[in-house]
């Protein structure tokens, strides 16, 4: 092949290539994904923007997107109302700390170590289990609230943080991606920290824990949401056992005057988990580049 | 003894898995803690539930075996069920399939973006499903009177007259409902086409260009949809799901019980029940229903998409 050939293909090829991205496509994918994206963003923006309005214009008409006069007001309504409550705030605040970094943690750990045989072993009774966290994916938790709430009672559990803590350490979605992702851990390593005389143990606390980082930060982000908006609900009564979200919500709940407080509330229960995301993105997504299914 | 069940040391069946378990002792202890809390909390839950829908039972007295009675009221006598049944399949069949495009479209379409507006995008798709209570501020958006602002853009534009008040209008409950519950629904199979597109190999769409693969309609349906299949699967399972469980949002926002049940679903059913007036024979009864109803579906959509491009 002479080189003006190979010139022309070469051109073909960057010809076609360019052809794959046409202009208007373009700008039309893009005007359709600002569309959506100021859709998706609108409620969020509008709830950071009211916790920062005085009173006077949460209730203007026409009403605005965002604050003219700025205000720190509703956070220090809001921290007043703490201040007033009949349990010390700092409890109910210890109480979500307790649920959501016990739970969490404990998620994270106990699934891991089920996800490593199951990635990594053949024996008996592998199969079984994973067909039933795959299965068990397929209905949502509210399927067994009510026998949950007879077993944990039973146990003896009920108005204790535990209640929450142990069926969200055992949430089959965190095991399944986790497992996922120990998969394409090469056996080589594994294989060679065993031919050093590693314990099986060691290799997985010392050599696989440290390599799923970023299933980690997946399995915290999914848990974290979940437990940080946990009230209690049926299972814990005692107040000075009752999280955060219960004890917001309770301030919430006021007339009209509250609704600065209210704004403020919501601001806070969701800043936390979306500045955790913001900063973790990029690994969590790597992450859910495993989760695949056969 | 048989021939067939032994290998080349000479052990039946029986003595080669009792070795098995035993040359993998570590794993089974490593694996203990999850497991024991799974099948208390996830798999054993199924069966109680299977077992006492046959009952009555309100926690207090014993159990009392009624046969297939929750059932035949259910269906038979229990209207408020038939509306909660009915408004469950509407929202499973438009939010379910329509989110799960969504989460697919856009994941397609940020992923033509350079890496930071990518991941701009990527938050502003995904923070509504971990913004915790956030979608309230929908309460203030269809707030029934002027204020709000979808009647507030609404009446400015002059495409209505009056104020309608959209949460307490039945004509009106399900869209908003399906609205939310659309704008929170690009949760983890969002995020786990996201990662698909990304690890799709990069020299398969050279190759493609070659062999004349003309535009990304093509390159989509040719070669970036097969190679994503794991994913899909994996996407339609989590949409599903979440689409047959939908409750919370329309508690909140619909109110619990709704202007004529007209937000009620099988879960504020299920919740009314179980939680309310624990009665909970026919609480599982209703929670067996939802379980046979989100197998079902999912087992039988991921046999065709399973399908797909075989």
């Amino acid at each position: 092949m002479n080189l003006f050939k190979r010139i022309k293909m070469h051109y073909k090829i960057k010809k076609k290539k360019k052809l794959n991205r046409s202009f208007w496509g373009s700008m039309g994918l893009f005007t359709v994904l600002l569309l959506f994206g100021s859709f998706s963003a609108y409620p969020l923006i509008l709830t950071a923007s009211n916790a920062f309005k005085p009173l006077d214009e949460l209730f203007l008409f026409p009403p605005r997107l965002f604050p003219r006069n700025l205000t720190f007001d509703n956070f220090r309504d809001l921290s007043a109302l703490i201040g007033d409550s009949w349990i010390p705030f700092s409890r109910y605040f210890f109480n979500t700390i307790i649920i959501t970094v016990v739970g969490t943690a404990g998620h994270v750990l106990i699934a891991s170590m089920c996800a490593y045989p199951i990635a990594k072993y053949n024996f008996p009774g592998k199969t079984l289990i994973f067909t039933l966290v795959v299965y068990s994916l397929m209905f949502a938790p509210q399927v067994t609230a009510t026998p949950n709430y007879i077993i944990i009672s039973r146990i003896g559990l009920v108005d204790s943080h535990m209640a929450i803590i142990l069926p969200a350490i055992a949430s089959s979605l965190g095991l399944y991606l986790m497992k996922q992702f120990m998969q394409q851990i090469p056996d080589d390593i594994i294989e060679s920290a065993k031919i050093d005389g590693a314990s099986e143990y060691r290799i997985f606390f010392q050599i696989v824990m440290p390599l799923v980082k970023p299933a980690w930060l997946t399995l915290i982000i999914l848990l974290f949401q979940r437990l940080w908006i946990e009230d209690g609900g049926v299972f814990i009564y005692s107040e000075e056992l009752k999280p955060l979200s219960y004890a917001l919500r309770q301030i919430a709940q006021g007339t009209i005057e509250r609704a600065g407080t209210i704004a403020a509330v919501s601001f806070v229960m969701m800043i936390v988990p979306v500045v955790f995301f913001i900063f973790s993105q990029a690994r969590i997504v790597e992450t859910f580049s495993h989760s695949g299914m056969k | 003894m048989s021939t067939t069940n032994t290998d080349k040391y000479n052990l039946t069946r029986r003595e080669r898995f009792v070795r098995d378990v035993k040359k993998n002792k570590h794993n089974y202890v490593l694996m203990a803690p999850f497991v024991i809390l799974f099948m208390t909390f996830t798999i054993l839950p199924v069966f109680m539930s299977l077992g006492i829908s046959f009952t009555y039972f309100n926690l207090l007295e014993t159990p009392n075996f009624i046969g297939l009675d929750n059932y035949r009221a259910l269906f038979l006598e229990d209207d408020i069920f038939i509306i909660a049944l009915r408004n469950t399949l509407i929202l499973a069949v438009v939010t379910g399939p329509v989110s799960y495009l969504l989460a697919f479209v856009f994941a397609w379409l940020i992923n033509e973006l350079g890496p930071r507006l990518r991941a701009l995008m990527t938050l502003i798709f995904y923070a509504p499903s971990i913004s915790g209570n956030a979608f309230l501020i929908w309460l203030l958006i269809f707030s029934g009177d002027m204020h709000g602002f979808a009647n507030s853009y609404l009446m400015r534009l002059g495409i209505i007259d009056n104020p309608i008040i959209w949460l307490r209008n039945p004509d009106y409950m399900l869209p908003v409902l399906i609205l939310v519950q659309l704008w929170l629904s690009l949760g983890v199979s969002f995020l786990a086409f996201i990662a698909g597109l990304q690890s799709v190999d990069k020299t398969l769409y050279e190759a493609g260009a070659i062999d004349g693969i003309r535009n990304r309609w093509q390159e989509l349906w040719f070669i970036t949809l097969p190679s994503m299949k794991p994913q899909l699967l994996f996407g339609a399972v989590m949409q599903i799901t979440t689409s047959l469980a939908i409750a919370e949002v329309s508690m909140h926002l619909l109110g619990f019980p709704s202007v004529q049940y007209a937000g009620h679903t099988i879960v504020t059913h299920l919740i009314d029940y179980g939680m309310l007036r624990f009665e909970l024979g026919y609480a599982s009864a209703i929670a067996t229903i939802l379980f046979l109803i989100m197998m079902t579906t999912n087992l039988v959509v991921r046999s065709v998409l399973r399908k797909v491009g075989d």
